[in-house]
């Protein structure tokens, strides 16, 4: 068999919602039946979403794309050699070579959907643990002084630099602490931590563990949400390979902990509170966590994407990440590109480009072929943003300056059939399920603002400033971005498109 | 309702697998839900027995997450993702003719992280994505014939 062709299905939970498992099926099939002799490797997406199933064939040249495919063009992929990169109406040509994948500055995802994310052996050749070995080089001062001169910041949506942050909890007195890595990626719109852990979990581990060399940590968890099987068998298996690895070890061990669908234990302290094994509600801050976190602990709290983001910076120096970037949002981001959109998926990119380059040059508009209305940013706690701010390049201060946010960089269209009022009023009534309960701005206040809501759009114009008055309690009287940032989508809702609530 | 013998040995096997991890409640309670498809009322005592906390701080959470269910469904769980992303790309459409159809248990979910081939559901933990009401129609017809 050592003249198999070599044929990469993706395993991501993306690509198998839309029949990569039955393409592998068929392309075994076909193969048997025809004598030829194929290799299936499963690798993570490439996070271009609209080509899944991203069939790729390895060649001579390189590795050469076929998609979107469907079970039913498998027989004419053979027949027309796909197998030797032969032309078909779904050939792409060289995947590295798209466009859509060339411009990206791959820094995080650089390994994804490249390698099978459970190969130690890809993982190696690709330049796997170099960040972990020089952190274990250094001293865990000159890990955290790294992570500071790179400018990294939280990619979680808060934005706190990371380096700062790791500093707290090693100089935070106490033997016992903790690295605790927020997967619990609730944001509609947002799937690039999902991507990582199906398709590079690797990655994870390693920033995770230059993260407990830094601050003294033994023991770490991952908090991943029950919405994803895939990753959590994903970063299951990945865990054990790195402890045979070792990656982890006595020194340092990581453990899985499933959420249980509760979009508020995103926020950290709830997510804390959830690990404790107590209903995820939020704590009133300080205590920071990086003082008293998980058990009362100094704790390392961080985002998928951040401690991914280390073992770059560290292998090649915190220069070559703070060269990407603009002003003080350095490095990448890897932007989510969903909803209405012809051509959805994962971009990575340096900040500073704009909404407008995002949605209408990657994206290339809405797949509805209508004109875009409006454009939520960040998740269901970001605003909407209108036309007349697409322009703004996207970065952390710039948007702040705003009244935006950034967040985890999930974008989502919206065609001009959306209804914003509708939209405004499912803010509230998702704040309003979601609630942890803890303060009456959020707990109660989504309920009314709900109600508020109906009666606006039933004609009542008189609720207008009680609802922004609402708002106004919310934002300021909330104990986290639960309650605090609600009013973000509705008030962008309410100033930018008042004609849908008939004002 | 009491626990059928099998049952009770599978709610003390999670337990005695469980118990010693760090804030091991809801580890347990996954472990129990796994087994028995809900976590039962006559489960509570053993799990805060074991944990030594009150039948009320083991409910208080169990009730406070939308993931655990307390009475066990029948037949296949669909979950329809209402978020956003989904909903501006037909999604509600999809919950309504989920719930009409019947024959699956029909749970609303807030994203699959499959936004970029919205609208998404999840049916028995199996992902379906770029869904249409005509794909939603097949799915339930051919899981339910299976």
């Amino acid at each position: 068999m050592s003249s198999a062709i070599c044929v990469w299905v993706p395993r991501d939970a993306a690509a198998l919602a839309v029949g990569a498992d039955a393409v592998v099926d068929a392309i075994r099939a076909q193969a048997l039946a025809r004598g030829m002799a194929v290799e299936i490797r499963r690798n993570g997406s490439r996070g271009l979403l609209w080509l899944e199933p991203l069939v790729e064939v390895e060649t001579d040249q390189g590795r050469i794309g076929y998609g979107p495919v469907d079970v039913d063009d498998v027989r004419s992929l053979f027949e027309a050699g796909f197998l030797q990169g032969g032309a078909h109406p779904l050939a792409l040509g060289l995947v590295q070579a798209l466009p859509a994948f060339a411009r990206q500055q791959r820094v995080t995802f650089d390994r994804c959907g490249l390698i099978d994310p459970l190969s130690l052996q890809d993982h190696h050749a690709q330049g796997g643990w170099a960040g972990l070995r020089a952190a274990r080089a250094m001293t865990p001062e000159t890990i955290v002084e790294r992570v500071i001169d790179s400018g990294l910041r939280g990619r979680g949506g808060a934005a706190f630099p990371a380096g700062i942050k790791w500093r707290t909890v090693a100089q935070a007195p106490g033997d016992l602490k903790y690295v605790v890595c927020n997967a619990d990626e609730g944001d509609s719109g947002t799937f690039a931590d999902r991507m990582l852990l199906e398709g590079d979990p690797f990655k994870l581990i390693e920033g995770m563990a230059i993260a407990a060399r830094a601050v003294g940590a033994r023991q770490g968890f991952v908090y991943l949400r029950s919405e994803y099987p895939h990753a959590i068998a994903t970063l299951d298996a990945a865990l054990k390979l790195a402890r045979e690895d070792g990656a982890l070890d006595a020194g340092f061990d990581v453990e899985i902990r499933v959420g249980a669908g509760s979009y508020v234990c995103g926020e950290e302290t709830a997510m804390l509170e959830s690990l404790e094994g107590k209903r995820g509600i939020v704590r009133a801050k300080p205590p920071l966590p990086a003082v008293s976190g998980l058990f009362g602990r100094p704790t390392v709290v961080n985002n998928v994407l951040s401690f991914a983001a280390v073992p770059t910076i560290l292998a090649q120096g915190a220069d070559f990440y703070r060269a990407f970037g603009c002003e003080r949002s350095r490095g990448t981001l890897p932007f989510q590109l969903a909803g209405n959109v012809k051509q959805g998926g994962l971009f990575e990119l340096p900040f500073g480009l704009t909404l407008r380059e995002l949605v209408f040059d990657w994206g290339g508009g809405t797949a509805s072929g209508r004109p875009v209305k409006a454009i939520q940013v960040g998740g269901p706690l970001g605003a909407y943003v209108p036309p007349a701010q697409w322009d703004l390049p996207l970065d952390y201060d710039a948007y702040t300056k705003a009244g935006l946010v950034l967040g985890h960089g999930g974008v989502v269209v919206h065609d001009d059939r959306a209804d914003l009022a509708e939209l405004a009023r499912f803010a509230m009534e998702f704040c309003a399920v979601e609630s942890c309960g803890k303060c009456t701005p959020c707990r109660i206040g989504s309920v009314r603002g709900a109600e508020t809501i109906v009666r606006i759009q039933r004609g009542e114009r008189a609720q207008v400033p009680l609802l922004r008055e609402l708002c106004d309690t919310m934002l300021h009287g909330s104990l986290c971005a639960m309650g605090g940032m609600t009013p973000y989508p509705v008030l962008s809702a309410l100033d930018h498109y008042p004609q849908d609530f008939g004002l | 309702m009491t626990l059928s013998p099998d049952d009770l040995n599978a709610v003390r096997r999670v337990i005695a697998q469980r118990r010693a991890l760090e804030g091991a409640l809801l580890p347990i309670l996954h472990g129990v839900q796994d087994a028995l498809g809900c976590v039962p009322p006559e489960a509570v005592p053993l799990i805060a027995e074991a944990l030594n906390l009150s039948r009320a701080e083991v409910h208080g959470t169990l009730s406070y997450y939308h993931h655990f269910r307390q009475a066990p469904v029948a037949g296949r769980v669909l979950q329809v993702c209402r978020a956003e992303s989904c909903r501006t790309m037909g999604g509600e459409a999809l919950h309504e003719q989920a719930q009409a159809a019947g024959g699956c248990h029909v749970e609303s979910v807030y994203c699959l992280g499959l936004c970029a081939m919205s609208p998404a559901v999840m049916l028995d933990g199996r992902p379906h994505a770029r869904m249409t009401p005509e794909k939603l129609e097949a799915l339930l017809r051919e899981e339910s014939a299976a």
